[in-house]
């Protein structure tokens, strides 16, 4: 049996251990936000978190992230209410980076943005004072609508609304 | 709700005393589409309608698809503003698949309607429009960046106007009032002399007893309350949480996923199949299912299916074409320019005579590769075969289309197929009902089944059977007189294609051949957002940039020159290039060109700014973008739409290119399709103009062919290197010795 923790919640399934982790979302939990773009790593589509860290699920097998706490697009919202507190303007139900992309207007298609978000929170989580040159370099997510100058704008406005949001904690 | 097709057209009245407004307008019978096949504007109503239920809220039914267009926010917001209703209670419905064009003469006459609504083609008999009805006959198709232009414009406002001014007099029945004295705003209906008020939804009962008026008044743009304004866009909320639902994503009970591989030659056929009994030991896998050019593993889950096909060992037979690579398909393509049969597209004055008297010729031949689309959401389709019926979970760009293609692949009546819509992952094309590879196979695969079966193409598969962007190549003569005035044109291109003036020229040139060549390849093709355009521009705009540079002039006032009697095109040049800083100098080791191009009833002109790399390749930095739409529905979607097409056609400038190796594709996946990522996305500036009185123009496609032109006219500013074939990563670029950093002479 493969055991995994997927937003929050312990799963025992019966399948192989080399089976990517994309598929078992998909196909055996129904968590269907997570997208199948390429199977080789190479669009984010299928971007997840693993502890914490942006993973693409598409080439990872199960039997990897056990004993780890896997979040999809599904749970964002539920494992990062840290991140949307003291946002002003924020929904409980979504990050500030999801909120981000509701007032940038940022997806068309939409199916990329599942891995974008999730690729996007994770590099801000894990690279707080990153500027978004910086980002925008780290970030190799394909979306073929070009959404890419909404997001880049998206991107600027959250490491801003971070970096306020730290130095008022710090005054406080 | 349940739309009752057939009380639909017999009345207005629904249970409950909901108003429903739409095909009803026009009611068109075989004898009237006859009789009055130039009532254009009543006509259009077919496309559109809108429902106003006793609650007040008011539904608008969208025949579109939505791919990221923002249709399913623009065409409502069109129809609630000349309904005057409140925008917190309007619903929006993708339009129900099912029993929608049951009479083939509403095709026709659906058909119709869009072809009159285009004042071109007013004089054309009838002939012509069935000719055109038969073409689209699947009317429910979302191309061609028609919804707003066409959809909008013609069926939705006008279903609006047609409901309001139903209600207005209801109410003035009611109230014993006179029409003229009752004022309509936020789905309240109210006369202000008697301070009387009523919802919507208190008078829709008595609206839907009145003839809905055929020619409604609509409201002038200085009257707009929802349209020029820029909505958040209705189905942007879902598709940042995960829940958007897409074809992909459909889960009907007990589903089975199939994995598929098609003979990787163009037009070859499965021959046998080895390995079948060792595959269906594999956990999982259900059935090896052999089609006539493909093979598929049916199994309980994708990944295990796709696993499985890989140890499959697939033979299929050899084709005429299994050595035929890119190489000889341009050696065609040039015996064909050179000695093929010519074909006349435009013929203007004598090109050949005022050639021979020029006091300087220029000439250039171009080329391009095959594209592929590669939308984001692999190719894919669900069906269910139970009971004589068939069930469809697929995104398309026309489901109406897609029922009909199901239906003949299953041998099924129309009616007896049921096509449920999904969000598109992606459309640009390839989801066209002309594109339906897949889902035929998707088709043929469930057929063996009593379950709902998922084929789920892998990229490479979605990369190596699209439907492509076509090679082509194209020549060019240009002649001057001795005044250095551009007397003569001549061109010669391999293939016609949609739309049929992609090759024509806007400037004003005396004497212009324009011909084309067919030369037939085994290799299929289809619409690729912008279609003939996306190559077109870049052959005519850069061939136009070789000029004014043959002529030592700008190349923005060359152009202009050329433009006299053609003032919004002007306008988009001088815009953009005002905004790009065209007349100051960019900074060192950068260099600007310019592009121009109409196209779906918009004119775009588009500003690149580019630098080279350490390596010699290029960057492109900063796109200015002016277009001119007519008029702007919904202006913040709109400059999405712009940034988009930009993206779309600038990857296929820098990295586009699908090769034709022993007669099949050799690129697979994104590792040898590259695709543009964020760190290589310029900055874009985009300038929405709008004229008066011009009609709506397309946002979905007009901005993508100009910026491969722009992007290359800039790096000749740059280097003195001038491109005539694509894509750009195959090119190592040196600045010239002066290294020029102007974008003039």
């Amino acid at each position: 049996m493969i055991e995994l923790t997927i937003n929050g919640q312990q799963h025992s399934l019966d399948i192989e251990p080399e089976m990517p982790l994309l598929w078992a979302l998909r196909n055996e939990l129904g968590l269907t936000g997570t997208k199948f773009g390429c199977g080789i790593a190479a669009c984010g589509a299928c971007t997840v978190h693993v502890d914490g860290r942006a993973v693409r699920s598409c080439v990872t097998p199960v039997s990897a992230v056990q004993n780890t706490n896997v979040t999809t697009i599904e749970g964002l919202a539920h494992s990062a209410t840290s991140h949307s507190a003291g946002q002003s303007s924020v929904s409980a139900a979504r990050t500030d980076v999801q909120n981000a992309w509701i007032e940038h207007q940022i997806p068309q298609c939409g199916y990329c943005q599942s891995g974008m978000i999730m690729a996007v929170s994770a590099l801000l989580d894990s690279q707080p004072d990153a500027n978004e040159e910086a980002i925008k370099n780290s970030l190799s997510n394909v979306c073929r609508c070009g959404t890419y100058p909404r997001i880049s704008r998206a991107v600027r406005d959250l490491i801003a609304a971070r970096q306020a949001s730290r130095s008022q904690e710090e005054t406080v | 709700m349940k739309l009752n097709r057939r009380r639909f057209l017999l009345g207005t009245a629904l249970a409950g005393g909901a108003l429903l407004v739409g095909y009803a307008a026009s009611r068109p019978s075989r004898q009237s589409l006859a009789n009055e096949n130039h009532a254009a504007q009543g006509q259009t109503f077919l496309t559109t309608w809108l429902r106003i239920d006793p609650d007040n809220q008011v539904t608008v039914i969208v025949p579109h698809s939505e791919m990221g267009q923002g249709v399913l926010t623009s065409l409502p917001m069109m129809a609630a503003d000349e309904l005057d209703a409140d925008w917190n209670l309007v619903r929006v419905e993708q339009a129900p698949v099912d029993d929608l064009f049951a009479n083939d003469v509403l095709i026709k006459g659906f058909a119709a309607s869009m072809g009159f609504s285009v004042p071109a083609l007013l004089d054309r008999g009838m002939d012509a429009l069935t000719l055109k009805a038969a073409e689209i006959m699947n009317m429910q198709i979302t191309g061609g960046s028609s919804s707003v232009r066409f959809t909008g414009e013609m069926g939705m406002r006008t279903a609006g106007a047609a409901a309001r001014q139903m209600l207005v007099r209801a109410a003035a029945e009611q109230w014993q009032v006179r029409e003229d004295e009752i004022q309509v705003a936020n789905s309240v209906i109210s006369h202000p002399g008697s301070n009387r008020t009523a919802t919507f939804g208190e008078m829709a009962a008595l609206a839907a007893t009145y003839e809905p008026p055929r020619s409604p008044v609509l409201k002038r743009p200085e009257q707009f309350t929802l349209m020029g304004r820029s909505l958040p866009r209705v189905d942007i909320p879902a598709k940042v949480d995960g829940t958007a639902q897409f074809g992909i994503d459909a889960r009907p009970e007990g589903m089975l996923y199939a994995a598929v591989t098609t003979a990787p030659v163009f037009g070859g056929q499965l021959q046998r199949v080895e390995n079948i009994d060792a595959v269906m030991q594999r956990r999982g896998v259900v059935r090896v299912v052999e089609l006539e050019d493909a093979v598929a593993v049916v199994a309980d889950n994708y990944w295990r299916a796709s696993e499985a096909l890989k140890q499959l060992v697939p033979h299929f037979t050899s084709t005429e074409h299994d050595q035929r690579s890119s190489a000889d398909i341009f050696a065609e393509y040039d015996a064909a320019l050179e000695s093929g049969e010519r074909n006349e597209d435009v013929a203007v004055g004598d090109a050949s005579g005022a050639l021979q008297s020029a006091a300087s010729v220029v000439d250039a031949s171009y080329r391009v590769p095959y594209l592929a689309h590669a939308a984001m959401e692999p190719m894919n389709c669900t069906v269910h075969f139970a009971n004589g019926r068939c069930e469809v979970w697929t995104g398309t760009q026309d489901n109406l289309g897609i029922r009909g293609q199901v239906a003949s692949a299953a041998g099924l009546d129309e009616t007896e197929v049921t096509v449920h819509p999904f969000y598109l992952g992606g459309g640009f094309g390839r989801r066209l009902p002309t594109s339906t590879n897949t889902i035929i196979q998707a088709t043929q695969i469930a057929r063996q089944f009593d379950v709902p079966v998922q084929t789920l193409w892998s990229r490479e598969e979605d990369t190596r059977h699209d439907y492509y962007r076509p090679a082509v190549a194209s020549r060019f003569r240009a002649g001057f007189d001795n005044d250095g005035k551009l007397i003569a044109w001549e061109n010669a291109y391999i293939g016609k294609n949609e739309p049929a003036e992609a090759a024509h020229i806007a400037y004003q040139i005396p004497n212009q051949k324009i011909d084309y060549v067919e030369s037939p390849t085994h290799v299929p093709f289809g619409a690729w957002r912008s279609v003939a355009h996306s190559q077109h521009t870049f052959f005519l705009e850069s061939f136009t940039d070789e000029l004014a540079w043959q002529q030592q002039r700008d190349p923005l006032q060359f152009r202009l020159d050329y433009l006299s009697d053609k003032p919004r095109h002007q306008r988009v040049l001088r815009e953009a290039a005002s905004r790009a800083g065209w007349n100051t100098p960019p900074q060192a080791g950068r260099a600007r060109g310019i592009a121009l191009q109409e196209s779906f009833g918009s004119i775009v002109a588009e500003v690149a700014e580019v630098s080279l790399t350490e390596a010699g390749e290029v960057k492109v930095e900063k796109v200015v973008c002016a277009i001119d739409c007519g008029r702007v529905v919904h202006p913040d979607n709109a400059a999405s739409q712009v940034e988009s097409g930009i993206i779309y056609g600038l990857t296929a400038a820098l990295y586009g290119q699908i090769t034709i190796e022993e007669g099949k594709v050799k690129e697979s996946n994104f590792h040898d399709y590259p695709m543009l990522h964020l760190a290589q996305s310029p900055e874009i500036e985009v300038i929405i103009l709008e004229t008066e009185g011009a009609p709506v123009g397309g946002l979905g496609e007009p901005a993508t062919p100009p910026i491969a032109a722009a992007v290359t006219n800039a790096l000749y500013a740059l280097t003195g290197q001038r491109v005539r074939e694509l894509p750009l990563r195959h090119y190592q670029f040196l600045p010239t010795p002066e290294e020029r950093g102007a974008n003039r002479a």
